[in-house]
């Protein structure tokens, strides 16, 4: 549904975005990862057209953004949540975009509640929300013209767990009656919870991409696991035909848990600690980012002294 | 909605109308803004009672009343014509208006309909809180011998004074430089003509505050000559088309944030 081929943003001589091409399939929520400066922002903003792109090309269900009419009702766009007159009562951002769209003033009152804002709460100027609610209200302002296609910069950023949790539920239905939803995000474990697909992006190009499942069995790197006697798990483990390395206090085992731990239940060692090696996709997206990193994770942060 | 292309066949652009509405709405929905239209009604009173008072009761007529709103509306109606621009940048909102309508040519001509919607609004003020002055306390026949260029002129005033505002939002899309400029660069300008010997023949048809001068000096009778018509039409030319054209092609090509 959304299409992205060859997007290059150059600002002089630095490139925000270098030659990156994906897509967003309709039916699924596709998480955009990467770390702070990665290009995330500026790929969105080139695919709503308010930042015109050096080369490349975006395409949303097959039309440049420009060329869809009234596109408030096709494709959802929040951008950034604080990006609102602090003025304003939230009731009035949502009216101001429901009247642009055509829209009944009932469709207001729907999303307010869709998104758990009170009545009170929008009657309250937009300089007294917090950051959670603002991200409420960008959501129910992106989904006023009730589009086919949302595309949301950081919209779990100040959302609290629960929040998190409401967001992931509300994209999955939204993805599950055919819509589609791209997000980015900063932080792995936001994009852990609520998306199908990930787009990995550092420096202004895409590290990796892929579902999230085939992302984690690719990174999948065996077995930690730590018994009373480490030793004699070591045997048996090799006895059953393992390769095990020392790690830390235990072994790393290139097997699945399952299978150590049943080799360990057949020997009766204790196992004091048995988990997926690896961490899940946060040392996938250290990794895969590492060289974009600003800072240098591989060396110990040394206190500094103090600044002259 | 599972296939991959979106059918838009079905969708009417956002017609221009509407999109006007929304930058009224968009002017009064503040207390900002409510604040601005309402101080353009109170300044405009203030300045009519003021005058109720001081003036000789034969010179309470109409006419008299319409030149003397001219003064503080041309102070007000600007500074709405560069917060009806530069707010959405300040307020980062622009990101917001421009993503419901990718037009910006449109967005902005809606804003200077919006503007002269207003600034007509303030006319209509300024007619009626006249026309009560001199029923209340005019001389009598206070509303003979009114002249449509009379109305015209004062029209004509608020609306380059608002173009004017709305070109140095452009320009600026910055609230505070688009105001100090609009109200300095005029003044630098009629100083710097009014002190170089060798500038003051071309004064009346560079310098803005020398070409308006017969607008204010009208009252309620007299006509503008050609000449003084063509000094308008060359510094109109000059402060408002000249920077409205330079701010224009700025938003164009601007990446919004």
């Amino acid at each position: 549904m959304i299409d992205v081929t060859g997007l290059t943003k150059s600002y002089g001589g630095f490139l925000a975005v270098d030659d990156i091409s994906f897509r967003c399939q309709p039916g699924r929520v596709t998480g955009f990862l990467g770390p702070n400066g990665a290009g995330k922002t500026t790929t969105m903003r080139v695919m709503v057209g308010l930042t015109p792109a050096t080369r490349g090309d975006v395409r949303i269900g097959g039309h440049r953004y420009q060329d869809i009419p009234n596109p408030g009702t096709h494709v959802g766009v929040l951008l950034d949540a604080s990006a609102q007159h602090a003025g304003r009562t939230g009731r009035e951002v949502l009216m101001v975009g429901a009247k642009t769209m055509g829209l009944p003033e009932s469709r207001v009152d729907e999303m307010l509640e869709l998104v758990s804002l009170s009545q009170t709460e929008a009657k309250r100027r937009l300089r007294n929300y917090s950051l959670g609610m603002r991200q409420r209200l960008g959501i129910a302002h992106a989904l006023l013209g009730d589009p086919s296609v949302l595309i949301l910069d950081e919209p779990a950023n100040g959302l609290d767990p629960a929040g998190i949790r409401w967001m992931r539920d509300l994209l999955k239905h939204y993805a599950d009656r055919g819509g589609t939803v791209l997000l980015s995000s900063h932080l792995l474990n936001e994009v852990e919870l609520i998306a199908d697909d990930m787009i990995l992006i550092g420096r202004g190009k895409i590290v990796a991409e892929g579902t999230k499942k085939a992302l984690l069995a690719e990174r999948s790197t065996g077995t930690l696991v730590t018994a009373v006697d480490n030793e004699a798990l070591s045997t048996a483990l090799a006895g059953a035909g393992l390769t095990v390395h020392a790690a830390g206090d235990g072994l790393r085992v290139e097997a699945e848990p399952l299978q150590v731990g049943q080799v360990a239940a057949d020997q009766r060692l204790v196992l004091a600690e048995l988990r997926p090696a690896g961490g899940g996709l946060e040392s996938l997206f250290l990794e895969l980012t590492s060289d974009s990193q600003r800072d240098d994770l591989t060396e110990p942060i040394e206190p500094q002294g103090a600044p002259a | 909605m599972s296939d991959m292309t979106l059918d838009i066949s079905q969708t009417r652009p956002v017609p221009f109308g509407r999109l006007t509405a929304v930058e009224i709405r968009k002017m009064a929905d503040t207390r900002a803004g409510v604040w601005l239209l309402g101080l353009t009604v109170l300044v405009t009173a203030a300045f009519m009672i003021i005058f109720f008072l001081v003036a000789d009761s034969e010179d309470r007529i109409l006419g008299n009343f319409i030149g003397i709103a001219a003064t503080p509306q041309g102070f007000v109606l600007p500074v709405l014509g560069i917060l009806l621009i530069t707010s959405e940048w300040g307020q980062r909102t622009a990101m917001v208006t421009f993503a419901l309508e990718p037009s910006r040519a449109k967005v902005i001509a809606s804003k200077v309909v919006a503007a002269l919607i207003l600034g007509l609004g303030a006319f209509v003020a300024a007619i009626a809180l006249g026309s009560l002055g001199t029923l209340v306390g005019g001389a009598d026949g206070g509303f003979d011998n009114l002249k449509v260029t009379t109305f015209l002129l004062f029209l004509g005033l608020q609306i380059l004074g608002i173009l004017q505002g709305l070109a140095y939002g452009l320009i600026f899309l910055n609230t505070p430089a688009a105001i100090v400029t609009y109200f300095v660069l005029p003044i630098a300008s009629s100083i710097i003509f009014a002190v170089v010997p060798a500038l003051q023949d071309s004064a009346p048809w560079v310098d803005l505050g020398t070409a308006q001068e017969p607008l204010f000096e009208l009252g309620s009778g007299g006509e503008l000559t050609g000449d003084q018509l063509a000094h308008l039409g060359t510094t109109a030319l000059i402060w408002i088309l000249l920077p409205f054209v330079i701010g224009l092609a700025r938003v164009m090509r601007a990446e919004l944030k």
